[in-house]
């Protein structure tokens, strides 16, 4: 799985990164999570609310801070 | 498990009677307030009202509770009202709109559209390459911020209806001929290359489709949370220095160099804001303070627009799609109009 957070590194994006570590890590799922900060890129995923998570090139969230359970429901959702 | 999720409600009942209740609590605490602390301080501790640190202490203690319930209230309302919208939805309807019309629909939806500066840049790319005209997208960007819901509830808590609706009606008017002057200006040149390059590409998802009620309550109370700590800090300042003011500053100490009497007090007021880097929750006790020391509303509406509207931090950001020149027309274009109804209202209402 990869999983990608978008964000230009406003205390969202850094909380968003923060959950998501977080629900992998409980998770105990095989995944990597990249950081991307720069604009074009994240325009380019069609998002326009930073921060947002994109798994496996797919816009999941955007525009909010979830709890790390939610994004842990996300990704069982994804995963399975 | 947070505090959000412990919350929530199971059953549709339990969800309307909960905030049922919720609502209840929020205004037996807020008509319990100046009572309270009035037995509290004056009865109980003994201080004197009419000194300065017991009426110091007591704005202090009486404003902070005041406005944390109202920033509570408001946020909460706002937050699940707004989850309506979203920026997708408002660049959907801005799409192929000509100026004028849309530079008024533009600073209407700043207003109810969700929207937090730090995503001002992936904002703009997002509009300016779908095709909404330059001058209608900066007049969203700028109502969205100017327009502040913070903002908004606090004058209504300290002011009344009155100064709410003139600071609104100003911001959309600031917003719609800042807009329409930056489109007449033809500032294209100075906007980044890649912005017009950039296409749009996956598919949009639109974050408030599919939410149920307990959804939109559960956002509405994590985004009290995320503001509340976001803001804390700027609050305690405001009102600490708020209570220095409103108990110790001599009477006269600020009539005489920002009153009605100095034609610049306007001028500086914005000069001074705009660098600053408040939110209006830190700015409106301040504000609150020293109109109770006589400075005119138009000169405090002004500052506090000029602190909310445009920030260091934010056209530091915005320097990644805007060229310098742009980034100054902007402010200039932004300030002139702030300054500008800082001195109508002084005109119109005085004091």
């Amino acid at each position: 799985m990869k999983i990608k957070v978008l964000g230009p590194g406003c205390a969202n994006c850094v909380n968003l990164e923060r959950v998501t570590r977080e629900a992998v890590a409980t998770m105990g799922l095989d995944a990597q999570i990249e950081k991307v900060t720069d604009f074009a890129a994240i325009v380019g995923y069609g998002v326009m609310r930073t921060p947002a998570l994109v798994v496996d090139e797919k816009v999941v969230l955007s525009g909010r801070v979830p709890t790390a359970a939610a994004v842990r429901e996300l990704l069982e959702s994804l995963a399975s | 498990m947070s505090v959000a999720e412990r919350l929530r409600a199971r059953t549709p009942t339990r969800r309307w009677v909960g905030l049922g209740v919720a609502a209840a609590g929020w205004f037996a605490a807020y008509e319990l307030n100046r009572p309270l602390w009035d037995w509290l301080l004056f009865d109980v501790v003994g201080l004197d009202p009419e000194s300065r640190l017991g009426s110091g202490v007591h704005f202090f203690c009486y404003d902070s509770v005041k406005i944390a319930l109202l920033l509570v209230g408001i946020i909460f309302v706002v937050t699940v009202l707004r989850s309506f919208m979203s920026v997708e939805r408002t660049r959907a309807l801005l799409g192929g709109k000509r100026e004028g019309v849309g530079n008024v629909m533009a600073a209407g939806l700043g207003v109810i559209t969700p929207f937090c500066s730090c995503s001002a840049v992936p904002a703009f790319i997002g509009f300016v390459a779908a095709g909404v005209p330059l001058g209608v997208t900066m007049s969203f960007l700028i109502s969205s911020p100017l327009i502040n819901e913070v903002a908004i509830a606090l004058l209504f808590g300290m002011f009344g209806i009155g100064p709410t609706l003139m600071y609104v009606g100003a911001g959309l008017t600031i917003a719609i001929i800042a807009g329409l002057v930056l489109g007449r200006l033809k500032v294209e040149r100075w906007v980044e290359p890649f912005v017009f390059e950039t296409r749009l590409g996956g598919q949009l998802i639109d974050s408030t489709l599919g939410l149920s009620w307990d959804d939109r309550i559960q956002i509405g109370i994590e985004e009290v949370g995320t503001i509340l700590r976001k803001i804390w800090p700027y609050l305690l300042v405001g009102i600490g220095l708020g209570a220095a003011i409103h108990g110790w500053a001599p009477e006269d100490f600020f009539t005489s160099y920002a009153g009605a009497s100095n034609p610049f007090a306007v001028l500086i007021a914005v000069l001074i804001g705009i660098p600053l880097y408040s939110n209006a929750a830190g700015i409106m006790p301040l504000v609150q303070a020293l109109h109770d020391k006589g400075l005119p509303m138009g000169t405090l509406l002004a500052f506090m627009m000029a602190v909310v509207a445009l920030s260091l931090p934010e056209l530091i950001l915005l320097r990644r799609v805007l060229r310098p020149q742009l980034i100054a027309t902007f402010v200039g274009v932004v300030g002139a109009g702030i300054i500008a109804v800082g001195y109508l209202f002084n005109a119109v209402i005085g004091t």
